[in-house]
């Protein structure tokens, strides 16, 4: 059987008012399941990317379907619904609200959703849930949970981000640059357990980062300098 | 357990806690300045028109009846003609009057007015809702040299029962015209009332009278220090004019066709006036500041109201990441305008309580420090629809005040897109 479409770019632009276009990508698949590598520079438009996906940003031309809504038709609430109920989203660093502690962060989706809220009481209830996808990502202290986020290192803070994206089985989850601020050891160990827990959970995941080494423990690698012809003509300017 | 969104304003704001808390403090004294303006102002009109009670009609020689008010209950100025004796029998022989007050102003003592009356004044003057005098020592006179000293004057003067006073003719302060010879002393001093009284030296008629012997053609006669006491004693000493009479009546029912019949007297022009109606007619004068005073202290609560503006506007850079991340964990347009706004009202509302809070402190200590030492009530200081009132206009005011920033708030939370490079 055939893989279902999870991402489906055609044609797309985006351009703030007033000046040139930053992206323009003809086509980009991404199946259902399936864990992309996006190499992009910084200026290659991979948060431009990611916020189209995610629907923050709405495209000046083209079609992006993400999990079957047209997010360039979709209006802002469906977007809003669409990124509440199914997305899990990992940024570069300061991923965490500084004044809750890490099980409030964690929990903060299933706020925002009552469909993640639902399906994490489906499986024991947020506290468990947090606890079970912070200890499979290696934080298994329990007297971590109540922790103020700022007493973390940089490593466990993603790795908390990583439980929130993930947090409510989300369809697809973005990240963008999570491991540019950890050293070599603890990105390879990071990159593993959220494939692990993307695995685990069938969801989608788009991975972006600068450094095309990591592109080996991923399904599929794709680099966006090519895939947007408005980067590749900057570059030939 | 996860944290609700207004856990969420709440841990935010605890998160900027002194900024908070100065700006709750702006709120609260600027509600606790116009309250406490609003209360004692209320405490004043109550107080002011409980200065005079149980007296139905005050009389006096025809002037107007702010100044008549002025100087027979407020010892201020000086009546311009006074009424003859006859004048005064004939009131009290009036078959509606039930009682009547004589009362002769225009002496003083050390700067204190000294009032020439009958001992009837004590049993028929009231205040407040119809309190009557009462000696907190010593009792009336019935003598022509014995005086009741007001509560005030007795603590400013350092007077006690017994002290001996020279009392003075006009109202310099002292110097040549002293009566020596003339020697008046304390027998009673009244409680404090938060009313004239409290200033005012209350002697005999006859001893207004005796003063003067002596003093006829408006200058001192040289014989006049000669006389003993006893020789002034054997005088006729019934006074000729007293300055205002305080009428009771026997009805109150009967009380604007016996004011029309006193003010048509055919023998002496006279002048009657119902206190209350006087009172209120003065207390127009005098509302123009008490409004003044108020929409100053309103002006100072829309600059409280400005200090959430200033807070909520410098919080925006401050929170640009914590917006941006609540989006992307799927916050909605509507959660960031509500966080905003539960900002605004909450900082409103805790400074408000907190205002209303601080005054009713403030008046819950002076009130009886007040009454204790100088009689003044404070009627109408307690929790009342104004503190209400007040609370939920700051309240309202300060969520249409969030009402901007939360625009610019969301305006940025939607451009930032997901990653915020602060």
């Amino acid at each position: 059987m055939e893989p279902q479409t999870c991402i489906e770019l055609r044609d797309v632009t985006f351009a703030w008012p007033g000046e040139p276009a930053l992206l323009d990508i003809s086509r980009l698949t991404v199946s259902q399941g399936e864990k992309l590598f996006l190499k992009g520079a910084s200026g290659s438009g991979k948060s431009t990317l990611l916020g189209l996906i995610a629907g923050v940003l709405s495209p000046r031309s083209g079609l992006i379907s993400v999990l079957g809504q047209d997010q360039a038709q979709a209006g802002g609430s469906q977007r809003d619904h669409l990124r509440a109920n199914r997305l899990g989203v990992i940024f570069q660093m300061f991923n965490l609200v500084p004044y809750l502690s890490v099980l409030q962060n964690v929990a903060l989706p299933c706020r925002f959703s009552p469909d993640r809220a639902r399906r994490v009481s489906e499986n024991g209830g947020v506290t468990a849930e947090a606890r079970r996808l912070l200890a499979q990502l290696g934080l298994h202290e329990p007297s971590l949970l109540s922790r103020s986020v700022s007493a973390l290192s940089v490593g466990q803070q993603q790795r908390v981000a990583a439980a929130r994206a993930l947090i409510g089985q989300p369809d697809l989850v973005i990240a963008d640059e999570p491991t540019s601020a950890l050293d070599a050891d603890s990105r390879d160990r990071f990159i593993a357990l959220l494939n692990a827990q993307v695995e685990a959970s069938g969801a989608t995941l788009v991975f972006v980062s600068h450094d095309g080494g990591l592109a080996g423990q991923f399904d599929r690698a794709l680099d966006l300098t090519t895939l947007n012809r408005a980067a590749r003509r900057q570059r030939t300017d | 357990m996860g944290v609700s969104i207004l856990g969420l304003a709440w841990h935010s704001l605890v998160n900027r806690r002194v900024s908070a808390l100065l700006t709750v403090l702006a709120v609260a004294l600027s509600v606790a300045l116009f309250l406490g303006v609003e209360k004692a102002r209320t405490a004043a009109r109550a107080g002011f028109d409980q200065t005079i009670s149980g007296t139905d009609l005050i009389v006096g020689a025809p002037s107007g009846q702010i100044n008549l008010l002025l100087y027979s209950v407020f010892r201020l100025g000086n009546a311009t003609s006074e009424i003859s004796w006859p004048a005064y029998q004939r009131l009290t022989a009036r078959d509606d009057v039930a009682w009547t007050v004589p009362i002769s102003l225009g002496d003083s003592h050390r700067g204190f007015r000294v009032m020439g009356t009958t001992s009837a004044y004590f049993d028929h003057y009231k205040y407040g809702r119809s309190k009557p005098l009462t000696f907190s020592e010593g009792r009336a006179f019935d003598d022509i040299f014995e005086a009741v000293i007001g509560a005030q004057l007795a603590r400013d003067l350092g007077y006690e029962i017994g002290t001996p006073m020279v009392l003075t003719h006009g109202l310099g302060t002292a110097g040549l015209s002293d009566h020596d010879n003339r020697p008046f002393r304390v027998v009673g001093i009244l409680a404090p009332t938060g009313t004239p009284v409290d200033q005012t030296l209350h002697v005999p008629l006859e001893g207004i009278t005796a003063m003067h012997v002596g003093w006829e053609t408006g200058t001192r006669n040289p014989l006049a220090d000669t006389l003993s006491e006893s020789v002034i004693r054997s005088f006729d000493l019934t006074p000729k004019t007293v300055t205002a009479v305080f009428v009771g009546l026997v009805q109150k029912g009967t009380l604007l066709r016996t004011r029309r019949a006193i003010n048509s007297d055919r023998q002496e022009p006279l002048l009657a006036i119902i206190p209350s109606q006087a009172l209120a007619e003065l207390w127009a004068v005098m509302g123009n500041a008490e409004r003044l005073l108020l929409a100053i202290s309103g002006f100072v609560v829309a600059v409280g109201l400005v200090s959430i503006l200033t807070s909520l506007l410098t919080s925006l850079n401050e929170r640009r990441r914590e917006m941006s991340i609540l989006r992307a964990t799927g916050a909605r347009p509507s959660h960031i305008l509500f966080l905003m706004l539960a900002e605004a009202g909450g900082l409103g509302l805790a400074g408000g309580l907190i205002g209303m809070g601080l005054i009713q402190l403030i008046f819950s200590l002076t009130a009886p420090l007040l009454t204790a030492s100088y009689g003044i009530a404070l009627p109408g200081t307690g929790l009342s629809i104004i503190d209400g009132a007040t609370l939920l206009t700051v309240t309202v005011a300060a969520i249409l005040i969030g009402v901007g920033p939360a625009l610019v708030a969301l305006r940025r939370s939607l451009a930032d897109g997901l990653s915020v490079k602060v």
